[in-house]
């Protein structure tokens, strides 16, 4: 009877401790807020902690020195560096605002074609503009200098403003400017008629010189532009303790909500197809059946972009290039056509993303839920085809993407 | 009266479902079965024997890298003078890859193709369209990230 007895008793606290074990598994694997080992490990590479020094660029001798920086800091504030004398690069890439305008579409002298970019971590893309039409930050960097619906100067413009006004810090950086005695006051390959009729009589030579000087203001910026880097955000710190195995406080806790969207947008919706990395983008070009803009509805996107940047001559190939063909990989390997590049646009950067709408290329999406909208129903593209497939998100889904999004910021 | 331990077998019974659902989703996760991933194979037809490596390990998602192919004949010499295109994507996607990578010969049958880039995880496809001495063939790898 006791042997019975103490039998049973055994019999009973196996059962009990593998009911508590198997309990904790299911528990561990059901609530819906729990991140896995493998979900952490995949939320930590998106990290701020993650994220690599700014690569070098072979391209600018002066990337990394801090006097460049600084005379850049001063050109890229500077309203004089523009024809009318009212347009910097911070009167669309506004300081106070990530470095973008809120608006669908940059407002300079004219209207541009597309969404200001906002320029934190700028110095970790290949390709720059929304179509990468141009493969450095120097290059990109003066190229809104010569376009008329932006700062609307010229090449020479240009040069004879930097010698009468920063001739003393232009040439502590890069050596004596051009002489541009018996020079015009304007001209440039790509201004108005009377522009490019007075660039055509300047010799070759001093062509080559004033290209020289030109591009050297694209490199001062650039190098400015090159210490524009990610704040941290909510969800880096909510990952950072998770990774440290401490139950994340403050306003590193996020909601139940929260987390799942985290967990979607980590698995199930597919994210991180694009949006990987530290600064959440992969730099590539993708087709996400973006609706056309009205004022632009031909806009094809890189596929567009591909001969301008072969035919840029600031190009890392170029003669302005201070590095070698070796540095030119990205160039050398891009891919050159194809249907995949038709209305194919760069992946932004979704840090600091919730407070900058209006989204994608001219702005098209009002709002975080329509953006998401967007990816649930995955739309035809107006051209080419699109990547996305539809997310079938549920009501709870969606609202946890959404809330999920708005972690990406201070 | 009910024996003690039958009130516990049926939360034991609910229990392992619970589990099994939950190793069953786990599974969901889990890289796709069947695909061929290994790094040496002969073309389609037959005609080259083709082994590629990455220049380092492990191959990371973003960067560009460089591949090592060594090409040799079906008799086993070393096949120096073929042309190799670079294609492939991401099956799944259907997409291709977001760079052209170039194929050129660093000798003895061994070409290095420059310019890859895998920007997402998954499985992707590594096609080398090979032109030489055996003729055309192809040979596609399978690559998981």
């Amino acid at each position: 009877m006791s042997s019975t007895s103490n039998s049973s008793c055994v019999g009973v606290r196996v059962a009990k401790t593998a009911i508590a074990l198997l309990a904790g598994l299911a528990l561990g694997a059901c609530n819906p807020s729990e991140l896995s080992r493998e979900e952490i490990t995949k939320a930590a590479s998106l990290t701020l902690a993650a994220l690599p020094p700014v690569p070098p660029d072979p391209t600018n001798r002066v990337a990394d020195e801090p006097r460049a920086a600084a005379f850049g800091a001063t050109l890229f504030f500077d309203p004089a560096l523009s024809i009318n004398g009212e347009v910097s690069c911070g009167t669309c890439h506004k300081i106070e605002r990530q470095f973008q305008d809120d608006l669908p579409r940059g407002h300079a002298i004219g209207i541009t074609d597309r969404r200001t970019m906002p320029l934190a971590g700028v110095a970790y893309n290949s390709w720059q503009f929304w179509d990468g039409r141009r493969d450095s930050l120097w290059a990109q960097a003066i190229t809104p200098l010569e376009d008329i619906r932006e700062h609307g100067g010229n090449r020479l413009f240009y040069v004879r403003l930097i010698a009468g006004r920063y001739r003393d810090r232009y040439e502590r950086l890069f050596g004596p400017l051009p002489d541009l005695t018996g020079l015009p006051a304007h001209a440039g390959p790509l201004g108005t008629l009377a522009e490019k009729a007075a660039w055509d009589a300047i010799p070759a030579k001093r062509q080559t010189a004033i290209n020289t000087a030109f591009a050297n203001i694209g490199k001062a910026i650039a190098a400015f532009e090159r210490t524009l880097l990610p704040a941290e955000t909510r969800f880096d710190r909510h990952v950072a303790a998770l990774l440290a195995g401490a139950e994340p406080s403050g306003d590193a806790v996020f909601s139940d909500l929260e987390r799942e969207g985290l967990k979607m947008f980590i698995g199930s919706a597919g994210c991180l197809d694009c949006h990987n990395g530290p600064l959440l983008t992969d730099g590539q070009f993708h087709n996400t059946g973006v609706p056309a803009d009205p004022a632009n509805p031909r806009d094809r996107g890189r596929a567009a972009a591909v001969r301008q940047v072969i035919s840029d001559p600031f190009n890392c190939l170029g003669d302005y290039s201070d590095g070698s063909e070796a540095d030119c990989a990205e160039l050398q390997f891009m891919v050159p056509t194809g249907e995949e590049l038709e209305r194919a646009f760069k992946t932004p950067s979704l840090r600091g993303v919730a407070d900058r709408a209006p989204f994608m290329h001219a702005g098209q999406i009002l709002t975080l839920e329509g953006v998401v909208d967007h990816y649930n129903r995955a739309p035809s593209a107006p051209a080419g085809l699109s990547e996305l497939q539809p997310l079938k998100l549920t009501d709870r889904g969606r609202a946890a993407l959404i809330a999920f999004l708005r972690t990406l910021g201070p | 009266m009910k024996h003690p331990l039958g009130r516990y077998a049926v939360f034991a019974t609910i229990a392992v479902v619970v589990v099994i659902g939950w190793l069953v989703m786990a599974d969901r996760h889990t890289p796709p079965e069947g695909a061929d991933l290994s790094r040496s194979k002969a073309s389609v037809g037959g005609a080259y024997e083709v082994s590629i490596e990455p220049e380092a390990e492990p191959v990371r998602q973003g960067p560009l890298h460089t591949w090592l192919a060594s090409v040799r004949l079906s008799d086993g010499t070393p096949a120096a003078n073929v042309r190799i295109d670079v294609d492939g994507g991401m099956p799944a996607h259907g997409h291709g890859l977001p760079t052209a990578p170039k194929a050129s010969h660093e000798g003895d049958g061994v070409y290095r193709i420059e310019g890859v880039r895998f920007n997402m995880g998954g499985l992707w496809e590594l096609r080398l369209s090979i032109d030489g001495p055996a003729g055309e063939d192809e040979v596609v790898f399978n690559i998981e990230l």
